[in-house]
């Protein structure tokens, strides 16, 4: 936190709320969530499917799908508010403020076009550039990302590259005017281990060059751990904790991230069971009283079954438990209580 | 190797399968174009002994979902053996012979969405198995069966008067886990039973795997890619590159001690958790196609390593320290084998 105070963030959101209207009534996906990015900074947002992460970062790049809108809260840009301006404006901004990474290459990409078009589409969309300046930038945006032989590939189909190398031309797309904010959701999901290793260095790369910040969306704990300056943990909605990636992950406060933390199998140690979080995340519609988590939480006491916790300082993080200076803190919840 | 595979309860021995995507006649006439052929499968020796756990592990397009099929016979090998318990499966047998051999394996699918019938209530589609093997005597038993299999993936029997679509994911993965229990099998064939799901719940799913193996002495082939999963859950595991087995383990040894120069390679990709800033080396290059995988040993074009006779000669699998690994630098010595710390 103490970076991002030093300098004005270059995304804020404040208390966003998401809604679906619904024939049975309405039902709030996001709910009220607050956080800041710095320019330069990589902020991860993780959470199971369902958790309201990319919805979020969709609220954020105003491509909202209906009927799912915007029911309050604030959207900040560089102080600008971007949450309500109409279509136009917004299109403005996204792609040359605001650039998105979607999870598959190949749906992002348009089949019919080279990949050159595309880029030079974008870039003269946002820049007033001339063909051949636009054509110049594209190929550099291509070497940038690191494509092989760009002058040659620029002018390929999106079937003729390899999965790996189609995430590194929406990179590229991603980048043509050069956006301030870079929303990434699952960048890395659809692709192989080796490849996934590639394109995270490539997006570390190109955020500390540029002073880019990137809003990280993913399930992955591991690629937060690798990639992010900061964490936001999100659970039906709601932000569970947010802080330090380091805190987060090594020292967590939220008996939802020490079980997220636990769950996942790690190398060295062998476990004979993994720590497991039993039951599911609750449907939209039968989100519990008070704390959300309290009916898969180990530690719960009387107050979080009526009283719905805000984020609070909880050891250099912040998290939204009531409990998190009581029993679980500091050890992972054991394997009793699990059981129990 | 007719002596050593009397222990081995599942044995595969020069397994191969060849796919033809050639496009039509026709084409191929006019344009000139040669037949093509994906060598999914070429050439595999896997040795499962009883109640343990084989991983195989590997990028997508290896081929370890097609062993995983070729194993339980749904697909036939191109060539190669398969033996199960003794029984060589390809010999012919008379329909009841097969049905009992079949019963002893069974297969637990990816996608919990897509391997569930939707038209169908729970309680029938753990009864299937039951019926088509004749494994109850009335309609009494045949409840109490499928009420006992849903308490023992820790659901309840009132489930299954319920449509798959009512449950979540790591639900209808344990429903497909009591399908597959329902025909009372000794080996099971996972093919990535979690890597549709959530961390939590792939937690859940694995536990119980580990529950029922020690309970029902279940010997389990396991398909992933996810190398945090397979350490975790494997007795020994095998490294698949396109098509072949570059290394073969037990898993401390696999994961302390690696030696093929590509099991290294996956295992420098494995995100740091602990953060100890540990950088992962981004491998260059992508798995090359398998319908015209690279000569000699298939690693060669990413390997660091690779020399003249890397490129020409396919390396055979040798015995190195309980497992076997498939790399001439290994054979001559060239590439030390070091001790990993996590």
């Amino acid at each position: 936190m103490a970076a991002a105070s030093n300098n004005p963030p270059l995304l804020e959101v404040r208390n966003l709320r998401v809604e679906f209207p619904t024939r049975r009534g309405t039902l709030l996906a996001v709910d009220d969530v607050s956080f800041d990015i710095a320019p330069g900074e990589v902020l991860g947002v993780v959470g199971e499917s369902g958790a309201g992460k990319s919805l979020t970062g969709n609220a954020i790049i105003g491509l909202l799908e209906p009927p799912g809108r915007i029911a309050g809260g604030e959207i900040r840009l560089e102080g600008r508010r971007i949450d309500n301006l109409a279509y136009e404006e917004m299109r403005k901004i996204r792609g040359a403020r605001i650039g998105a990474i979607f999870q598959d290459p190949l749906t992002s990409l348009n089949p019919l076009y080279s990949v050159g078009r595309q880029l030079i589409e974008t870039i003269q969309t946002h820049l007033s550039l001339s063909n051949a300046a636009a054509r110049t930038r594209a190929i550099d945006l291509l070497k940038e990302v690191g494509i092989p032989g760009a002058e040659m590939r620029i002018d390929h189909y999106p079937h003729q590259f390899s999965g790996g190398m189609r995430q590194r031309v929406v990179i590229a797309l991603a980048l043509c005017a050069g956006p301030r904010l870079i929303v990434a959701d699952e960048p890395t999901t659809a692709l192989d281990v080796s490849i996934q290793a590639q394109i995270i260095a490539l997006l570390k790369r190109l955020c500390r060059e540029h002073q880019t910040a990137v809003m990280l969306v993913t399930h992955d704990m591991g690629v937060i751990a690798e990639t992010a300056d900061r964490v936001a943990v999100m659970y039906a909605g709601r932000v569970a904790e947010i802080g330090p990636v380091r805190d987060v992950v090594k020292h967590a406060q939220h008996p939802y991230t020490k079980g997220l933390m636990g769950s996942i199998p790690s190398l060295g140690v062998r476990h004979e069971r993994l720590t497991q979080i039993d039951g599911a995340m609750p449907r939209l519609t039968e989100i519990p009283k008070g704390c959300a988590f309290n009916p898969r939480c180990t530690v719960h006491g009387a107050r979080c079954l009526v009283e719905r916790p805000e984020l609070m300082t909880a050891g250099s993080s912040r998290a939204a438990c009531w409990r998190h200076d009581a029993g679980g803190v500091g050890q992972p919840i054991s394997k009793e209580m699990v059981d129990a | 190797m007719p002596d050593g595979s009397q222990n081995h309860f599942v044995q595969l021995e020069g397994l191969k399968r060849y796919f033809d995507v050639s496009p039509p006649w026709l084409v191929r006439a006019l344009e000139g174009k040669p037949r093509q052929i994906v060598q999914a499968v070429d050439g595999i020796d896997i040795e499962i002994a009883k109640g343990e756990t084989f991983s195989l592990v590997g990028e997508s397009g290896c081929g370890k979902s097609t062993v995983a099929r070729l194993v339980v016979g749904l697909f036939p090998p191109t060539d190669g053996r398969i033996e199960f318990d003794g029984n060589d499966m390809a010999s012919r047998r008379s329909r009841a012979e097969t049905a009992s051999l079949k019963r002893r394996m069974q297969m637990i699918f990816q996608d919990p969405y897509a391997s569930l019938n939707p038209r169908w209530r729970v309680f029938d589609i753990i009864a299937e198995p039951i019926r088509a093997f004749g494994l109850s005597k009335d309609r009494a038993d045949l409840e109490k069966q499928v009420g006992d299999l849903l308490r023992q993936v820790r659901l309840t029997p009132a489930d299954g008067r319920k449509y798959p679509h009512e449950f979540s994911g790591g639900q209808r993965q344990r429903i497909s886990i009591a399908r597959a229990l329902a025909s009372q099998p000794e080996f099971l064939v996972c093919d990535e039973p979690t890597s549709a799901l959530d961390v939590s719940v792939q937690a859940q799913i694995l536990n119980l795997m580990v529950d029922l193996q020690r309970r029902l002495q279940l010997t389990y082939l396991f398909i992933s890619h996810n190398l945090a999963v397979v350490y975790h859950i494997s007795t020994r595991v095998g490294v698949m590159y396109l098509g072949r087995l570059v290394e073969v383990a037990p898993t401390e040894t696999l994961f302390r001690r690696p030696k093929h120069p590509y099991t290294r390679m996956l295992l420098d990709t494995i995100p740091d958790l602990d953060m100890t800033g540990r950088q992962r080396s981004p491998v260059a290059g992508e798995v090359p196609s398998p319908i015209n995988p690279p000569s000699g040993c298939t690693f060669h074009p990413r390997c660091p390593f690779a020399n003249e006779r890397c490129k020409t000669e396919r390396p055979q699998a040798l015995p190195i320290e309980g497992g076997t690994v498939a790399c001439h630098a290994i054979e001559e010595g060239r590439l030390p084998v070091e001790d990993r710390t996590y």
